[in-house]
C-alpha cells in the first residue's frame, strides 16, 4: 500500500494537499483539469519534488527522504524516456545495471522482456529508428524488467494516436498490473481511466481526493469531476 | 614493460644517477634565453668548461637581459644560481643595488673601446648598436640625417627590449637635453616599434622598413652563415652607443671556488672564441686566434658612446618619458 | 522542475576546478601584490594606456561582431562544397601564435605586402597598416573567426520549425527570429572578443606603430620587467580585472543572462534564402581576408621546411604532448564546472580571459618557487595554465549542452539510479561528444601556440615549438623560424581538426 500522510506540495504559487491510501494490486488513475497538480503529485511520489510537509510510504516504509533511484518506484515521463544514443537493448538493460555491462543471463532477460512487449529482434536499434509505438513499448519493457512494485505513468502515451494509445494501455494492464503491484497513471481522458483503471483519484482545487472505484465514480461523478467533464465537453 | 628486470634496472640507474650527481658539483648560471639556445654560445661553452672543471655546468634561461634581472629579483637571496650572465651596463646599477652580487677576482686584459674598472661585473662580450640596411640603398650618415630623410626604420620598445633601450641611450648620449627634439624628428621615420629584437629584424628582412636597429656585427651573420653580403651597418657621425654584456658572481653561491673558476674561464680563449659566431658580438678579450674572417669587413665606429651604469640608471626614466611623449604625438 | 534540484554527480570536482581557477587568476595576482613594495599609484602614462586599451578593445570587438553577422548568416543558410573545410580553416587565425599571424598579416597589408604591391602596380600611393587601424585590423583578423563561429551557433540553434512557421506566415524572419537571437547572443560574443583584445600586447604594439599603442598588458610588462615595480603591476592587473567585471556586468544586464547556445553545426533548412550574391560576397570576402594571410604564412614557411633542425621536431613532439595534456585537463575542468552549474560558474568561466598572462606567470612563479625549482615544473605549469586560459571557450561550448542533458534526461537518470561516473559515462559524455571535441580541439590548439608561460618557466630541456621558433628568430634564422611557424600552424589546425572530428564520429542521436 502506498500512503500519503498529510502531504503538502508547493511549487511557485501552486499548492496541493494529499492524504491517500493506494492499495497494491490495482491500477489507479489520477484525473483532473490541466494544472490541478496531477504531474506534481507524481513527481513527489517519484522523489523529484521534496514535500513541504507530510510523508510518503510504501508498505509502511517511509520513502520521503529517499532519492528517486532508491525508491521502489518506476516512472515513465511524457517524453525522454529513452536515451537516444543508446540502443533499445542498452536502454532496457539500464533497469538491471546502470553500467551497461550485462552478463549473458541478463542479456537473455533483456531479450525475453523485449519479446514480451513485441519488440523481438529490435534490441540493436536506436530509439530514433523506431516508431512512436515501438518507443513506448521499449520504455515499458524497461519498467517491466525493473520489476519495482510501484509504476507511475505520467501520460507517456499522450503523443500516440487513439488506437496506439489503447494498445499501450492494454499492454500496461496485461503485463504490468498484478497482485503485488500498484500502477498509478495520470490522464486527462476519462476513457483511459475507464479502459484500465480500477480506481480513480480526482485531483482538483488543490486537493487529491480519496480513490473511488472507476465505475462508481463515473456513474455518480462528484462536483469537481462533473465540472471538469462538463468543461471538456463544452 | 613486463620484463621483470625492468624495474630494478631503472631503480639502479636512478641510484647511479643521483650518486653521480652527489659527487659532481653543479654550477648554475642564470642567463638570457638566446645564450643557452642551440644556436647560442651555451652548448659550446658548457662542453668546454665541463672539460676542465670536473663539474656540471647548468644554464638556466630566462627571457632577455631585463627578464634576467627581474627573475633574480623574484628569486631573491634564496636563488640557486651561482652566476648571472647577460646583464648589460644599463642594468648593472639596479643589479648591484640588489646586494646579491660579490666582487670577482679576475684580472684580465680586456679589449673594450672603453676602460673597464668594475670589480663586480666582468664583461664577456660587447658590440655597437647600429642601423642595419641593405647594401646599395641610401644610407644616412648620422642620426640627424636619418631624421631629416624619408628613410623608414623599425625599432624596438625600450621598455621591453635591450636594443630598444640602447637606442634611447644612444640618442640621449649624443644629444643630451636635445634628445626629445631628435625623437620628434625621427617620429616620421619610424614604421613601427616592436616588443623585441626578433620581431623588428623579421620585419626588416620582410621589407617592411629600409633599416632596423641592431648591431654593427649583424652583417657578419649574413656574410659568414649565409654567404650573403647584402646587409650593411650604417656608420653615424655622432658615434655609436655600446652594449657591454657582463656576468657577476652571486654572493650566496654554494660553489664559490667553481664560480671564480668560471669567471676566469669566461675571459679565456675557450669561451671568447665561441662568442663571435654564436652570439654575433665582439669578444671582450680577443682570442689569440683573432676574429673570424668576415669581421674585418664590419663597420668600426669613430666614436664609442657609453653611459656609466650610474648615469644610465639616472637618465633612463627621463629618456623613456621623452621618447614616449615624442612618439605619441 | 528546476534542474539541479537533485545532484546526480558529486560537487567536489567542480568546486576543485573553481578553486584552481581562482588561485591561478586572483591568487597569482595576490602573490604578486604581496611581494610588492607599494609606492605611488598609476602614472599618467598608465592612464593613457588604460584609455587606449579600452578604446581599441571596444572598436575591435564591435567590428568583429558586426562583420561576423553577415558571414555567420551566410554560412548558416548556404550549403556548398567545402563548407566544413572552410569553417575549420576560418578558425585558424584565432589559434595562431601572435608573431606568426602578425608576420602573415604584414605580408599582405604591410609596406612590402602584396596589397601595396598591387596598389603600386596600379599607380596608387601605398597604404600604411601601422596605427590604430592596424591594431583593429589585426584584432579583427584574430577574432572575426571566433565571433563568426559563436554567432553561427546561435543561428543554428534557432529551431527549423520556427523558420517553417515564419515561412507559412510570410513573416519577416529578420525581425521575428534573427534579431532576438542576435540580441541574446551578440552581447556575449562582444564580451568575449572585448576581453581578448583587452589583454593584447604584442599585436597592439607591433601594429600600433609606437608607444601611442601602449596597452595595459604592455604597461604590466614594463612594470614587471623594466621597473621591477610589482605593486604597479598588481594595480594594473586589478584595473584589467575591473574592466572585465564592468564589461561583464553591462553585458549581463543587456542580455539578462549569459546567453549562448551550443547548437549543432548543421545547415538549417530555410525558406527566405533570397540574395545568394550577398551571402556569396560575405563568405568570399571573409575567406580572402582570413585565408590570404594564412596562405602567405604557408608560402613563407615552405622554403625552410626541408632543413628544419632536429631540435625543432623534438620541440614539436613536446608541444603535442603538452597540448594533449592541456586539452584533457581543460575539458575535464570545463565538464566539472558545467556539471556544477550556476552563476558562480559563469563568473569563473570569464575570469581567465581577463587575467594578465604575465601576472599569472609571475604569481605562479612566486607561489611555486619556495617549494620547487620552477624549471622542473615548466611543462606541467604550461599545461595547467594553458588549460585554464582556454577554459572560458571550452566552457561556453560544453556548459549549454550539459545543461540541456540535465533538463531533458536528469529525471530519467535519477529514476534509474544513474549517479556519478555511471551518469557521466552513459548519459552525458556520449551526448556532448561534439561540443567536447570542439572544446578539446580549441584547447589543444591554443596550448600549441602559447609562448607566455613556457617562456617564464622554461629551462633548456623543455623547449616547446613556439619557443623553438622564437629562439630561431633570435638567432637570425628567419627562414627556419618561418618554417617552424608553418609547422606550428599545421599542427595546431591538425590537432583541432582531429578533436573536432572525433566528436562528430558516431553522432547519430
Amino acid at each position: 500500500m502506498l500512503t500519503c500522510d498529510g502531504l503538502r506540495l508547493a511549487q511557485d504559487d501552486f499548492a496541493l494537499r494529499a492524504d491517500l491510501r493506494l492499495p497494491k494490486g490495482r491500477v489507479t488513475a489520477l484525473i483532473g483539469p490541466s494544472g490541478a497538480g496531477k504531474s506534481t503529485l507524481l513527481s513527489a511520489l517519484a522523489g523529484f519534488l521534496a514535500p513541504v510537509a507530510g510523508h510518503i510510504a510504501w508498505d509502511g516504509v517511509d520513502l520521503t527522504d529517499l532519492s528517486p533511484g532508491a525508491r521502489p518506484i518506476s516512472i515513465l515521463f511524457q517524453d525522454n524516456n529513452l536515451f537516444p544514443h543508446l540502443t533499445v537493448a542498452q536502454n532496457v538493460g539500464l533497469a538491471l545495471r546502470p553500467t551497461l555491462r550485462l552478463s549473458n543471463t541478463e542479456k537473455a532477460q533483456v531479450a525475453a522482456v523485449l519479446d514480451a512487449v513485441g519488440l523481438t529482434g529490435l534490441g540493436g536499434r536506436k530509439p530514433g529508428a523506431l516508431s512512436g509505438g515501438q518507443q513506448s513499448r521499449a520504455a515499458l519493457a524497461r519498467v517491466l524488467l525493473g520489476d519495482r512494485p510501484v509504476v507511475l505513468l505520467d501520460e507517456p502515451f499522450a503523443a500516440l494516436g487513439p488506437g496506439l494509445k489503447a494498445e499501450m494501455l492494454d499492454l500496461v494492464r496485461l503485463k504490468l498490473a498484478g497482485p503485488e503491484r500498484l500502477v498509478v497513471m495520470v490522464t486527462h481522458d476519462p476513457d483511459d481511466a475507464k479502459r484500465i483503471a480500477d480506481d480513480v483519484v480526482v485531483v482538483a482545487d488543490g486537493h487529491a481526493a480519496a480513490p473511488v472505484a472507476t465505475a462508481a465514480l463515473f456513474d455518480h461523478p462528484p462536483q469537481a469531476l462533473a465540472d471538469y467533464l462538463g468543461k471538456r465537453v463544452g | 614493460m613486463h620484463n621483470p628486470l625492468f624495474l630494478p634496472a631503472v631503480a639502479g640507474l636512478a641510484l647511479c644517477a643521483t650518486g653521480a650527481l652527489a659527487e659532481t658539483p653543479v654550477l648554475q648560471v642564470l642567463t638570457y634565453d638566446s645564450f643557452t639556445s642551440e644556436w647560442g654560445p651555451g652548448p659550446a661553452v658548457e662542453a668546454a668548461f665541463e672539460a676542465v672543471c670536473a663539474c656540471d655546468l647548468q644554464f638556466v634561461g630566462a627571457g632577455d637581459g631585463a627578464a634576467l634581472l627581474a627573475r633574480l629579483q623574484l628569486e631573491g637571496p634564496s636563488t640557486d644560481a651561482d652566476i648571472v650572465l647577460g646583464l648589460d651596463t644599463n642594468l648593472t646599477h639596479a643589479a648591484r643595488a640588489t646586494g646579491l652580487f660579490a666582487p670577482h677576482d679576475v684580472d684580465a686584459t680586456l679589449d673594450l673601446p672603453v676602460a673597464w674598472t668594475d670589480t663586480t661585473f666582468l664583461p664577456f662580450d660587447w658590440g655597437y648598436f647600429a642601423f642595419v640596411g641593405n647594401v646599395g640603398a641610401a644610407a644616412p650618415t648620422s642620426l640627424q640625417a636619418l631624421a631629416a630623410s624619408d628613410v623608414k626604420i623599425v625599432i624596438q620598445d625600450p621598455r621591453s627590449s635591450t636594443p630598444g633601450l640602447g637606442l634611447l641611450m644612444w640618442v640621449k648620449a649624443a644629444y643630451g637635453d636635445a634628445a626629445a627634439s631628435v625623437w620628434a624628428d625621427l617620429a616620421d621615420n619610424i614604421v613601427t616599434v616592436t616588443p623585441g629584437w626578433s620581431e623588428a629584424y623579421g620585419l626588416f628582412l620582410d621589407g617592411e622598413a629600409d633599416a632596423v636597429l641592431s648591431y654593427t656585427t649583424s652583417p657578419a651573420y649574413h656574410l659568414i652563415a649565409e654567404e650573403d653580403a647584402s646587409k650593411v651597418a650604417w656608420g653615424f657621425d655622432e658615434g655609436h652607443y655600446m652594449q657591454v654584456e657582463v656576468a657577476g658572481k652571486l654572493a650566496g653561491t654554494d660553489q664559490p671556488a667553481l664560480a671564480d673558476q668560471f669567471m676566469a674561464f669566461m675571459v679565456s680563449d675557450a669561451f671568447q672564441g665561441v662568442i663571435p659566431t654564436t652570439n654575433w658580438m665582439y669578444p671582450a678579450a680577443t682570442p689569440s686566434a683573432g676574429l673570424p674572417d668576415g669581421f674585418d669587413t664590419l663597420l668600426t665606429p669613430q666614436k664609442a658612446l657609453l653611459f656609466s651604469p650610474q648615469d644610465a640608471a639616472a637618465v633612463r626614466d627621463v629618456a623613456v618619458d621623452e621618447w614616449r611623449a615624442a612618439l605619441s604625438q | 522542475m528546476a534542474r539541479g534540484a537533485f545532484a546526480v554527480t558529486p560537487r567536489w570536482p567542480g568546486a576543485l576546478t573553481g578553486a584552481l581557477v581562482l588561485v591561478l587568476t586572483l591568487g597569482t595576482l595576490a602573490a604578486v601584490a604581496l611581494r610588492a613594495q607599494w609606492d605611488g599609484g598609476l602614472s599618467t602614462a598608465d592612464w593613457a594606456a588604460i584609455r587606449f586599451t579600452v578604446l581599441q578593445a571596444v572598436v575591435s570587438a564591435g567590428l568583429s561582431v558586426l562583420l561576423a553577422i553577415p558571414v555567420s548568416r551566410a554560412l548558416a543558410r548556404r550549403r556548398f562544397a567545402g563548407r566544413q573545410v572552410l569553417i575549420t580553416l576560418l578558425g585558424a587565425p584565432f589559434l595562431l601564435p601572435v608573431i606568426v599571424a602578425v608576420l602573415g598579416l604584414l605580408s599582405v597589408f604591410g609596406r612590402g605586402g602584396i596589397l601595396n604591391a598591387g596598389l603600386g602596380a596600379l599607380g596608387f600611393a601605398p597604404l600604411s597598416v601601422y596605427g590604430f587601424h592596424g591594431v583593429v585590423l589585426a584584432h579583427v583578423f584574430f577574432n572575426l573567426p571566433l565571433a563568426t563561429r559563436l554567432i553561427l551557433q546561435g543561428w543554428l540553434a534557432i529551431p527549423a520549425e520556427r523558420f517553417r512557421l515564419a515561412a507559412t506566415l510570410n513573416a519577416p524572419v529578420g525581425r521575428l527570429l534573427e534579431w532576438p537571437m542576435l540580441r541574446a547572443v551578440g552581447p556575449g560574443v562582444f564580451l568575449v572578443v572585448f576581453l581578448i583584445c583587452l589583454t593584447s600586447f604584442a599585436v597592439a604594439l607591433t601594429l600600433g606603430g609606437g608607444p601611442r599603442a601602449t596597452t595595459v598588458e604592455l604597461a604590466i610588462y614594463q612594470a614587471l620587467r623594466f621597473d621591477f615595480d610589482l605593486g604597479r603591476a598588481a594595480l594594473l592587473a586589478c584595473v584589467q580585472f575591473s574592466l572585465c567585471a564592468g564589461a561583464a556586468v553591462v553585458v549581463w544586464r543587456i542580455t539578462g543572462q549569459d546567453a549562448m547556445g551550443a547548437g549543432f553545426d548543421r545547415v538549417v533548412q530555410r525558406w527566405d534564402r533570397g540574395r545568394a550574391i550577398v551571402d556569396g560576397l560575405a563568405i568570399g570576402l571573409a575567406a580572402i581576408f582570413l585565408l590570404v594571410p594564412l596562405g602567405m604564412i604557408v608560402l613563407r614557411g615552405l622554403p625552410g621546411l626541408g632543413d628544419l633542425p632536429a631540435s625543432v621536431w623534438i620541440a614539436a613532439g613536446r608541444s603535442i604532448v603538452v597540448a594533449t595534456i592541456s586539452a584533457t585537463l581543460c575539458v575535464s575542468m570545463a565538464l566539472s564546472l558545467a556539471l556544477w552549474g550556476g552563476r558562480a560558474v559563469a563568473v569563473i568561466g570569464v575570469l581567465p580571459l581577463a587575467a594578465s598572462g604575465l601576472v599569472v606567470g609571475t604569481g605562479a612563479f612566486l607561489i611555486v618557487y619556495p617549494f620547487v625549482n620552477p624549471a622542473r615544473l615548466a611543462l606541467p605549469m604550461t599545461a595547467l595554465v594553458n588549460a585554464t586560459l582556454a577554459l572560458p571557450f571550452v566552457l561556453r561550448s560544453v556548459a549549454p549542452a550539459v545543461a540541456g542533458i540535465q533538463t531533458d534526461f536528469g529525471r530519467l537518470g535519477a529514476a534509474l539510479g544513474l549517479r556519478g561516473w555511471a551518469w557521466l559515462r552513459i548519459a552525458v559524455l556520449p551526448r556532448i561528444a561534439r561540443p567536447l571535441g570542439f572544446g578539446a580541439g580549441l584547447a589543444a590548439a591554443l596550448s600549441m601556440g602559447d609562448l607566455g608561460v613556457i617562456a617564464l618557466f622554461a629551462g633548456d630541456a623543455q623547449e616547446t615549438l613556439p619557443l623553438a621558433m622564437y629562439r630561431l628568430m633570435g638567432a637570425y634564422r628567419m627562414e627556419s623560424a618561418a618554417a617552424a611557424g608553418l609547422l606550428l600552424l599545421a599542427l595546431s589546425l591538425l590537432m583541432f581538426w582531429i578533436c573536432d572530428r572525433g566528436g562528430r564520429v558516431d553522432a547519430d542521436m
